[in-house]
C-alpha cells in the first residue's frame, strides 16, 4: 500500500511538472500573447517555410492546429472554448458557418491582395462578393488511371467507368456527395439536385457500378494507387496530385461533361481576437511570391492568378489540375443543402454502399 | 463509525459510474428522442424499424459479429488449453496478449501491406504456383482480420477458466475410468464454460460496431451499424439517428449479456 502511494504521488508530480513546462511552453510561444496568430487548418496544409517566413516578416507566430474533416472543426467552433483566428473550410461549409453566424465578415478595407485572384473563383454562390471568405486553393474531382493497365481514351468520361471491362478496378472515395454526384452528372443532372426521384435514379445508377467498384475507401485511396493495387480510381484532385507525384503511372482527367469545383477558403471565426494579425497573414498569403510558393509546396491548383504565373510552366499548363476554360465552365460548386437533404443524400448513399 | 467509512470508499467508485458510464448512455438515449430541429420525437425509432436498409445492415452486423465470435472460439480454445499445460505458460499468455497493446489501427495497416496485390501472402501465392489473388476487400479477408485482432480476449478469459479449474475432477474422472475425450467433454469443457462466454461477451459485443476494419480491409462491401454511427455523427450530423442506432446496440449487447450470464447454479458453484 505504502509503494502504491509512492508511485501514485511521483506520478503526480510527473504530471504536474509536466502541465507547469507546458505551460511554460505555451507562454513562451504565447497561443494567449498579443503577437499570434492561432490557425486552424486542415493537416500538412500549408508550407512551413511560409509560417517561418511571415513571422521574420510581420513578428507574429503562428500557432497551427489541424483538423481532419469539416464537420469535426465546424462542431469545435460552434461549441466555442477555442481561439481559432483564422480556419479553412471547404465551401459548403463556408456557407454552413455563416448561417450558423460563426463566421466574421473580412474587413476589406484591410484586404490588399483582391487584385491578384482570378475572377472566376471569386464571388461563388456559398459567398457572393466574398464577404466572409478568400480562396486558398481549388480543385476537381477526377478519375485517377494507372496507365499500366488503362488508356486515357478508355476514361474520358465518367460513364466509360460503367464499362463492363473494368468489373472490380474501380475505387471510390468513401464520400456521399461526390459519389452521388458523380452519378448525377453522368445522368445530366445537377450535382445540387435535391429532388428525391432524381436522388434515387442516380442510387439505382451507382448500383449498377457496383460490380465495378472494387473498394469505397477513404485517405487510403492514396496509398493504394500508389502501389498499383487497383487501376481506376474516384478522388478529388488535391489526393490525385500527391499520388501522381508519386508514382510516374498514374494520371488525372477531370471529364469534361462535368464534375464538381471545390475550393478551401480562408474564413475567420467569431472565436477570433488578433485582428491585426490576421489581416498580415491574409495579405502575407495574397502575395503572389508566397502563394506560389504554397502551392508548389502542397501542389493544388491556386486561385490566385498573379502566383499562378510564377509557378513552372509544366505546373502551369497541366490541364489535369489547371483544366481548360471549357471543362471550367461545366464545373459545379456544391451549395450548402438543410440538413435533411444531406441526409437523403447520405441515406441512398449508404443503400448502395449496402448493395455492392 | 465504520459503516460511515466505507460508505466514503464507494464515493471515487460512484462518481466514476456515474460519470463515465451512466451519463454517456443517459445522454444517448436522451439525444435518441430529438430529431435535426432538436424537436422531442420517436421518429428515429420508428424510421429504424420501418427502413429495410437499417434492418438489414442489423443483420449484417449480427451475422458477422457471430461469424467472428465463431471463429475466435474455434481458434481461442484449443489455443488457451494446449497453453494451459506448457511449462512456461505466463510467459505464452503474454505472447498472446502482446498485440493488444499495439493499436488497432496500427495493426490493419499491416494487413493492408500483407493482403495487397504485391503483398506477402500474394508473394507466397505466387510461389506456390497459384498466383496473385484478391485478397484485401473481401469478406473473407474482413472475418480473418477481426477474429484476429479478438483472439486475445478470447483466450484470455478460457485460460483463466481453465486455471481455476481444480485438477481433482481431472483426475477423479481418469479415475472413474472416463477416456480423455469423454473427460473433456463431460468435466473440463462444462466447467470452464464461463470463461467461453465470457470470453463471447468480450469478442461479439465490439464486433457488432466494427466500423474502421469495415472500411481499411473491407473496403465498404461489408457494412455493419458502426458505419452508419460513424455516418450520422460525422457526415450528417444527424446525432438524434446515430444515438438511435447506439441504443439499439446498447440493447443488442443487453440481450448478448443476458444470454451468455451465469445462471446462478442452486447448490453454489462446485469447486
Amino acid at each position: 500500500m505504502k509503494r502504491l502511494i509512492s508511485i501514485i504521488v511521483a506520478l503526480l508530480a510527473i504530471c504536474g511538472l509536466l502541465g507547469y513546462s507546458s505551460d511554460r511552453l505555451q507562454a513562451s510561444s504565447g497561443s494567449t500573447g498579443s503577437h499570434v496568430l492561432n490557425l486552424y487548418n486542415w493537416g500538412d496544409y500549408i508550407d512551413p517555410n511560409l509560417l517561418t517566413k511571415f513571422q521574420k516578416e510581420t513578428g507574429y507566430h503562428v500557432n497551427v492546429e489541424t483538423f481532419d474533416s469539416n464537420e469535426a472543426m465546424y462542431t469545435k467552433i460552434k461549441q466555442g472554448g477555442t481561439q481559432y483566428d483564422l480556419a479553412i473550410p471547404s465551401e459548403y461549409m463556408v456557407a454552413k458557418m455563416k448561417r450558423a453566424h460563426l463566421l466574421k465578415p473580412l474587413d476589406q478595407q484591410k484586404l490588399t491582395g483582391w487584385h491578384n485572384y482570378d475572377p472566376r473563383f471569386l464571388n461563388q454562390s456559398f459567398d457572393r462578393g466574398n464577404r466572409y471568405s478568400m480562396p486558398y486553393f481549388w480543385g476537381t474531382l477526377g478519375i485517377i488511371y494507372n496507365d499500366k493497365y488503362v488508356q486515357a481514351s478508355e476514361v474520358q468520361h465518367w460513364q466509360d467507368l460503367w464499362s463492363p471491362k473494368f468489373r472490380d478496378k474501380i475505387m471510390l472515395i468513401d464520400s456521399a456527395r461526390d459519389i452521388m454526384g458523380m452519378a448525377l452528372i453522368t445522368q445530366g443532372q445537377s450535382m445540387n439536385a435535391t429532388d428525391p426521384a432524381t436522388l434515387s435514379a442516380a442510387e439505382k445508377k451507382l448500383n449498377e457500378l457496383a460490380p465495378n467498384v472494387k473498394a469505397v475507401v477513404a485517405d487510403e485511396i492514396k496509398m493504394y494507387m500508389i502501389q498499383n493495387e487497383a487501376p481506376l480510381a474516384v478522388d478529388w484532385s488535391g489526393e490525385a496530385a500527391e499520388m501522381l507525384a508519386n508514382n510516374p503511372h498514374l494520371h488525372y482527367i477531370v471529364p469534361s461533361e462535368g464534375s464538381n469545383l471545390w475550393f478551401d477558403n480562408l474564413v475567420i471565426p467569431k472565436t477570433a481576437t488578433h485582428t491585426k494579425a490576421i489581416y498580415a497573414f491574409l495579405n502575407f498569403m495574397s502575395e503572389p511570391q508566397n502563394a506560389a510558393q504554397n502551392a508548389k509546396y502542397i501542389g493544388y491548383a491556386t486561385p490566385n492568378k498573379a502566383a499562378k504565373a510564377l509557378l513552372p510552366r509544366s505546373v502551369r499548363d497541366d490541364q489535369q489540375f489547371y483544366p481548360n476554360q471549357q471543362t471550367l465552365q461545366h464545373l459545379q460548386v456544391y451549395q450548402d443543402l438543410s440538413p435533411a437533404k444531406v441526409q437523403l443524400y447520405n441515406d441512398r448513399y449508404l443503400e448502395f454502399k449496402m448493395h455492392h | 463509525m465504520t459503516k460511515r467509512r466505507t460508505w466514503l470508499y464507494f464515493i471515487p467508485y460512484g462518481l466514476w459510474l456515474a460519470l463515465f458510464v451512466i451519463a454517456p448512455v443517459a445522454l444517448i438515449i436522451y439525444q435518441s428522442f430529438f430529431d435535426l430541429g432538436h424537436h422531442f420525437t420517436l421518429g428515429n425509432y420508428s424510421a429504424y424499424f420501418q427502413s429495410a436498409t437499417y434492418l438489414k445492415m442489423t443483420l449484417n452486423s449480427v451475422w458477422y459479429a457471430f461469424l467472428i465470435t465463431l471463429f475466435t472460439g474455434l481458434i481461442s480454445y484449443p489455443t488457451a488449453y494446449f497453453l494451459h499445460g506448457l511449462k512456461h505458460r505466463q510467459l505464452w499468455l503474454l505472447l498472446v496478449i502482446l498485440p493488444t497493446w499495439i493499436n488497432i489501427l496500427l495493426k490493419a495497416y499491416a494487413f493492408i501491406g500483407i493482403f495487397s496485390q504485391a503483398g506477402l501472402a500474394n508473394q507466397f501465392l505466387s510461389f506456390i504456383g497459384i498466383g496473385p489473388q484478391q485478397i484485401l476487400f473481401t469478406n473473407a479477408s474482413f472475418i480473418f482480420v477481426a477474429t484476429y485482432i479478438q483472439i486475445p480476449f478470447m483466450i484470455l478469459p478460457i485460460f483463466n477458466a481453465l486455471d481455476d479449474l481444480n485438477p481433482a475432477f481431472i483426475n477423479a474422472s481418469q479415475d472413474l475410468g472416463a477416456s480423455g475425450w469423454q473427460t473433456f467433454t463431460k468435466v473440463v469443457f462444462p466447467l470452464t464454460l464461463p470463461g467461453v462466454k465470457a470470453g463471447v461477451q468480450a469478442v461479439f459485443i465490439p464486433s457488432l460496431s466494427l466500423f474502421m476494419l469495415t472500411r481499411l480491409i473491407g473496403g465498404n462491401k461489408v457494412i455493419t451499424l458502426g458505419t452508419a454511427i460513424e455516418e450520422h455523427f460525422l457526415t450528417t450530423m444527424n446525432w438524434g439517428m446515430g444515438s438511435t442506432i447506439g441504443v439499439v446496440l446498447i440493447i443488442a449487447m443487453v440481450v448478448v449479456m443476458l444470454l451468455t450470464g451465469d445462471q446462478k447454479p442452486k447448490g453454489g458453484t462446485p469447486r
